[in-house]
């Protein structure tokens, strides 16, 4: 996958009858880069600093304003960010998307069988039989039983519910997930199981992640690349050992140092001042 | 130990702010009676943050709640009793107060406050944020409104709020999670409270925020000498902040110690599964450990009493399975 020049504007109206635009937020602004097949890219940054919806726009699940999305898909090289939404959606089978909250994304009135079956069922792939027997086995790759197909999500906690939230992802055999914040609602124990099923379907079917987190130590651990991004914009990009041992940008190093150390004899020494937003934020820092 | 039981009311020697003793909460639900928090003991030095430090259902928030008395049916205290020691005045124990008892209202708010994880919660979208703390200053102190504004505008200067007269007429929809979050913490320090509850403070915040949050609770802290009891599950920000850690799971502390001491050589398996399952920034691993796999067997859900170790810390093992480990750490230090 290769992305260029990417851009995502929402534009800002003025109040009044007559609706102007006045005005556009640049909320994903030039975001270039690659992704090797079986790779892990992270995609870091505080609220607001783009990186969910530089996420969604390369899904196409919202569309971009400018910039070219090439994606390697079964059938060559197709370039997402302006194919048509007819010609769409033969590929949504090659990418998939895990969500944040496992409570608001499974719909609580569908059976946990029906919810893994019903991309399978959108894009008209095998019969009953053949979609059952495809439900139960991706369960059991994500360690769920298939007996669970029948219970309700109600009925399992949050680290099952995102492993069922995996479990219908994988069930077309994409090559690509986005995994937006995927993790970050689990308690540590759990967090580490979803990260280790993670890690290990990526190795059995070869896939590739763009993951979407703030939690800097889970990007260290899982990622191979990091792009950090901040107001809109990637600031820093590089492999994961270089951007954590030697940071270039002096927002990535305020970011680095904001993290509280569970060792009580390395005291934290954050540096980054003022809020989120603010642009001169750094300045001091030179 | 029954509710009859007459209480030293003299303040105790070693300087405790809060003792809690064999706190028992059970939830009375359709389904049968659950125990959230099945008997535990700790104290809060005077001055002193403590974290309490647990997963989801390990009882840690309603042990905070129940400081309060904020337990909601049908829920209930249950058993045990704690005590609070003022700096000045007598002793009061919390447990035995009525639901209408004056000095429970002073209690919350007044001499214990607390700060939650959602700023936006604990804040009234209604009101502007001047109103909300001078109502808190004026339900627990004797002050006029012009005294009580100047005193909510030198808070909100305290906590780090810029141009803090014109934020007075603000609402909280108009401040970010930061600033929302610094005016949670003007409203629970401005009544100059012993002990402050931070249940999760930093939790909604971004990694910056929480950084200066954190930096500013322990100013205030140290400032204003009031005793801290930091509710949360991140073992980073424990160790940024605490100085005494209860380890919690199931409703029952299954270690108690410095910061070091849990942070560093966790006895408990739990203990040390916890710590464990956070993925390292120094040193990357192929898989992480989950809890699972470093407890293995151990049951830990099993009622162990807390075992006193010789370095001072308490943790919840079987007196042979203590000896082993002490033999054993012995063994390797020679």
């Amino acid at each position: 996958m290769r992305v260029r020049h990417l851009c995502k504007y929402f534009p800002v109206y003025g109040k009044g009858i007559v609706k102007r635009q006045i005005d556009v937020v640049k909320a994903v602004d030039d975001v270039s880069f690659d992704l090797k097949p079986g790779t892990t890219l992270g995609i870091v940054g505080e609220s607001g600093s783009g990186k969910t919806t530089c996420a969604r726009s390369i899904l196409r699940a919202i569309a971009p304003t400018s910039g070219e999305v090439l994606f390697r898909a079964q059938r060559g090289v197709i370039d997402l960010a302006t194919l048509s939404p007819r010609a769409l959606k033969p590929l949504r089978t090659e990418m998939q998307m895990i969500f944040q909250d496992p409570f608001s994304s499974l719909n609580p009135r569908m059976t946990v069988g029906d919810i893994v079956a019903e991309p399978l069922l959108i894009h008209g792939l095998g019969n009953n039989r053949e979609r059952r027997q495809k439900v139960a086995e991706i369960l059991e790759k994500v360690g769920m039983k298939a007996i669970h197909m029948q219970r309700y999500p109600h009925a399992f906690s949050g680290g099952q519910r995102q492993r069922i939230g995996i479990a219908r992802a994988l069930v077309l055999n994409p090559s690509l997930i986005v995994a937006d914040e995927a993790v970050s609602a689990l308690d540590v124990s759990v967090q580490a199981q979803v990260i280790n099923l993670l890690e290990d379907l990526q190795e059995e079917f070869n896939l590739t992640y763009i993951f979407v987190a703030h939690d800097l130590s889970v990007v260290r651990h899982i990622c191979d690349e990091v792009a950090v991004m901040y107001q809109g914009k990637i600031v820093e990009y590089g492999a994961v050992d270089d951007i954590f041992a030697q940071p270039q940008h002096p927002y990535t190093v305020g970011l680095l140092s904001a993290i509280p150390s569970p060792d009580p004899d390395k005291v934290m020494k954050p540096i980054l001042k003022g809020e989120v937003g603010d642009y001169e934020r750094f300045a001091e820092m030179g | 130990m029954s509710r009859d039981d007459t209480i030293d009311r003299t303040p105790l020697a070693d300087d405790v702010v809060l003792r809690v003793e064999d706190l028992e909460v059970t939830f009375f639900t359709e389904e049968g009676a659950v125990q959230a928090v099945r008997g535990i003991s700790f104290d809060l030095k005077r001055g002193s943050i403590l974290a309490i430090v647990g997963e989801s259902g390990s009882g840690k928030s309603v042990t905070a709640f129940s400081i309060l008395r904020l337990i909601q049916e049908p829920g209930r205290i249950t058993g045990g009793r704690m005590t609070f020691y003022p700096k000045s005045g007598d002793a009061i124990e919390i447990t035995a107060l009525g639901e209408k008892d004056e000095r429970l209202f002073d209690l919350r708010g007044g001499h214990i406050s607390m700060i939650f994880q959602e700023p936006m919660t604990a804040l009234s979208p209604v009101h502007s944020i001047g109103n909300q703390i001078c109502e808190a200053i004026l339900l627990h102190q004797d002050v006029s409104e012009k005294e009580a504004w100047g005193r909510a505008v030198e808070m909100l200067d305290k906590v780090g709020i810029p141009m803090p007269e014109s934020r007075m007429d603000q609402y909280p929809h108009e401040l970010s999670g930061g600033m929302r979050q610094r005016v949670v913490i003007a409203m629970a320090l401005v009544c100059k409270p012993e002990i402050l509850i931070a249940d999760e403070p930093t939790t909604a915040l971004d990694v910056t925020i929480q950084a200066q949050i954190l930096q500013l609770i322990k100013d205030l802290q140290r400032e204003m000498g009031t005793s801290v009891i930091f509710i949360t599950h991140d073992l980073g920000v424990v160790a940024q902040t605490a100085e005494m850690v209860n380890v919690m799971f199931g409703g029952r502390i299954l270690e108690k110690g410095t910061v070091r001491q849990i942070l560093k050589d966790p006895f408990h398996p739990y203990s040390r599964g916890l710590l464990a399952a956070i993925p390292s920034m120094e040193t990357v691993r192929d898989r992480l450990p989950t809890i699972d796999s470093i407890v293995g067997d151990y049951d830990i859900l099993a009622p162990r009493p807390l075992l006193k170790v010789p370095d001072g810390r308490e943790v919840a093992l079987g007196e042979d399975e203590l000896e082993s480990l002490l033999a054993g750490r012995k063994g390797a230090g020679q």
